[in-house]
């Protein structure tokens, strides 16, 4: 059951909360048990649709080519999860815009837009896994101008209808349609991720997308310089104040109800985690990253306190799934999640947020924008046509 | 007055070590070198076995402790550097090289570095040159033709008797002294956010 708020609609709208998923397949480093394939992919379909039962807004899942990672098709989960919830946003963490085709992620994901009834977007990363570019037939030296130049693509195959193009990285193409066309006209919302290059934030900032930080793999202050910049530049660009950029924040969290609790219970899984296992203690590593092992009350105040250095922010997403956690103890947590510390954050976060702040984007709200835009559009050509008329009259 | 600040690294593992005694003493002629160009200097000696923990997470998790990021921020934005291993198996030290390792490969671009090493026997001297070099060649630092290599004797009256220890490193700081007094990297202002200048948003441009 999802708590009764003060204001649930308004609250609803202005922040996203939800979870996203590396999909990794980690042994249980306690019972010793090793998922496969199949028993992993079920277990984050399962946790997939308990985000939703929970309240959660958003599930975002990995994008891999490398075992120990199961998760090579993101578009093809989302698909499938699309058909089974009713209400949660179905985004990526990330889709590699270096290694893919901008085609064929223009066509899928519009395929899933449509699929979802505009419960999506996407999130594009570069990936950090060297043989991953030489296996799709790139350079990781060439990394961003990937990044750069197939997003550009991408962006013009879902906003114009016929497309001539020709650069680097991709055959040319000449008159090419790319279908679906995105549902109501209205593009998938697209942010873009990166945990410390500046030319991704810059990028973001260029077009007015969102700039989504994983926050958990560095310490804050750099988090908060990186999302300062993108803020300064979304405004040098003209999209609005530095404010008004749209940004999400990574975190992970492990909760108990006694904080020792989950100390105790987390630390075995802490210490052969991917990517940080065998490194830093526990300690350290909440200490330098937004990690917080804990009970929900440290969840929620460490929460808030993103907003001090992030500013306030429309996207806040979870890795609750890794390091071989059983299925049963991440519901557990997700139940923690929805139940005890989003309802609070929501209030929390609602407090003290300048009106000027804009809501979390979706397509309800992306259509609304678009079709304002067009209101003000016909608006000026209809003055401009007076004028003519006036001018001609005099 | 002009000033300048250079880093010393030692990578020796005892303490008190050899490797940490070559380098003050590098140090100490270096710092008595400048004062007869007129050049102020601050020196920053860092025992690397004080961050071996953090170097090694920082290799796991890809960034460094606040300590660890100190030290590196202490080496990136010194005039020069001073950087003293000692031998094992044939090369530098893991940590010595774990350390240049977490380093990012443009942070020392320019900078004067001073090589320095030390062994059990004098048969290990050319790792000077087939090891540390090359590292810094490959870091585009500026390395003084002068690096100073310490085997066990050179302590004792056993060492080099006609070019002495002291002779070489007079030698090697006075090179590198030379370098430091004209170095402006302590006060450059770095901008972690600044693009390559052919960069632009939309592609267009290609690494080389």
């Amino acid at each position: 059951m999802t708590q009764a708020t003060t204001q649930p609609q308004d609250t609803r709208k202005a922040m996203q909360f939800g979870i996203f998923s590396v999909g990794d397949i980690t042994r249980n480093p306690v019972t010793g048990e090793e998922p496969t394939d199949a028993s992993r992919l079920q277990d984050v379909l399962r946790i997939a649709q308990h985000a939703e039962e929970v309240g959660l807004d958003v599930f975002a899942m990995g994008e891999h080519h490398n075992p120990p990672f199961m998760p090579s098709s993101p578009v093809a989960i989302n698909s499938w999860l699309a058909a089974k919830t009713e209400r949660l946003i179905l985004s990526t963490a990330t889709t590699l815009i270096t290694t893919n085709d901008p085609v064929r992620i223009a066509e899928e994901y519009a395929m899933l837009q449509h699929l979802s009834g505009g419960r999506m977007d996407l999130t594009l990363g570069r990936g950090n896994t060297g043989p991953v570019y030489p296996w799709f037939g790139e350079d990781i030296r060439q990394g961003i101008p990937l990044a750069l130049e197939k997003y550009a693509l991408l962006r013009r195959l879902w906003r114009e209808e016929f497309v001539d193009w020709s650069g680097q990285f991709r055959t040319p193409l000449q008159g090419f349609q790319s279908t679906p066309r995105p549902l109501d006209g209205v593009p998938p919302f697209v942010w873009h991720g990166s945990i410390r290059s500046p030319e991704i934030a810059e990028q973001a900032a260029y077009y007015g997308d969102g700039f989504f930080s994983n926050h958990i793999f560095w310490p804050a202050e750099h988090t908060a310089k990186m999302i300062g910049y993108y803020r300064q530049r979304f405004e040098h660009y003209g999209h609005g104040t530095a404010a008004q950029a749209i940004v999400g924040l990574g975190g992970q969290a492990f909760m108990r109800k006694n904080s020792q609790d989950a100390v105790n219970e987390f630390r075995p899984y802490f210490n052969e985690a991917p990517v940080y296992g065998n490194g830093p203690s526990l300690e350290d590593f909440t200490a330098q990253t937004p990690l917080t092992v804990g009970s929900p009350q440290q969840v929620i105040d460490r929460t808030l306190g993103f907003r001090e250095y992030a500013g306030d922010y429309q996207r806040q997403l979870w890795l609750m799934d890794h390091a071989g956690l059983p299925l049963k103890t991440v519901l557990e947590q997700l139940d923690l999640l929805g139940g005890e510390v989003v309802p609070v954050l929501r209030k929390e976060f609602a407090k003290n947020r300048p009106a000027g702040v804009p809501d979390a984007p979706t397509h309800d709200n992306l259509k609304a924008a678009a079709a304002a835009a067009a209101l003000v559009e016909k608006a000026a050509e209809k003055s401009a046509e007076d004028v003519e008329l006036m001018e001609v009259g005099s | 007055m002009t000033k300048r600040r250079i880093a010393v690294v030692s990578a020796g593992l005892a303490k008190p070590s050899s490797t940490r005694m070559l380098a003050d003493r590098i140090s100490t002629a270096t710092v008595a070198r400048l004062a007869e160009l007129g050049v102020e200097v601050t020196v920053d000696t860092i025992e690397l076995r004080d961050t071996a923990v953090d170097v090694t997470n920082n290799l796991l998790t890809g960034f460094p402790s606040p300590k660890l990021e100190e030290t590196i921020e202490t080496v990136a934005t010194a005039d020069g550097l001073i950087a003293v291993t000692p031998v094992f198996t044939t090369s530098y030290n893991g940590l010595f090289k774990s350390f240049f390792d977490v380093l990012d490969p443009q942070s020392l671009n320019g900078a004067p570095v001073l090589i320095g090493a030390t062994a059990g026997t004098p048969r290990h001297s050319l790792v000077l040159d087939y090891a540390l070099r090359p590292l810094f060649t490959y870091l585009h630092a500026v390395v003084v033709p002068t690096g100073v290599f310490a085997a066990s004797a050179d302590w004792g009256d056993a060492g080099d008797r006609v070019a002495t220890l002291q002779s070489r490193v007079e030698r090697a700081a006075a090179e590198f002294a030379s370098l430091v007094a004209v170095s402006d990297r302590s006060s450059q202002v770095r901008d972690p956010f600044e693009l390559d200048s052919g960069f632009s948003p939309t592609g267009s441009y290609m690494i080389d």
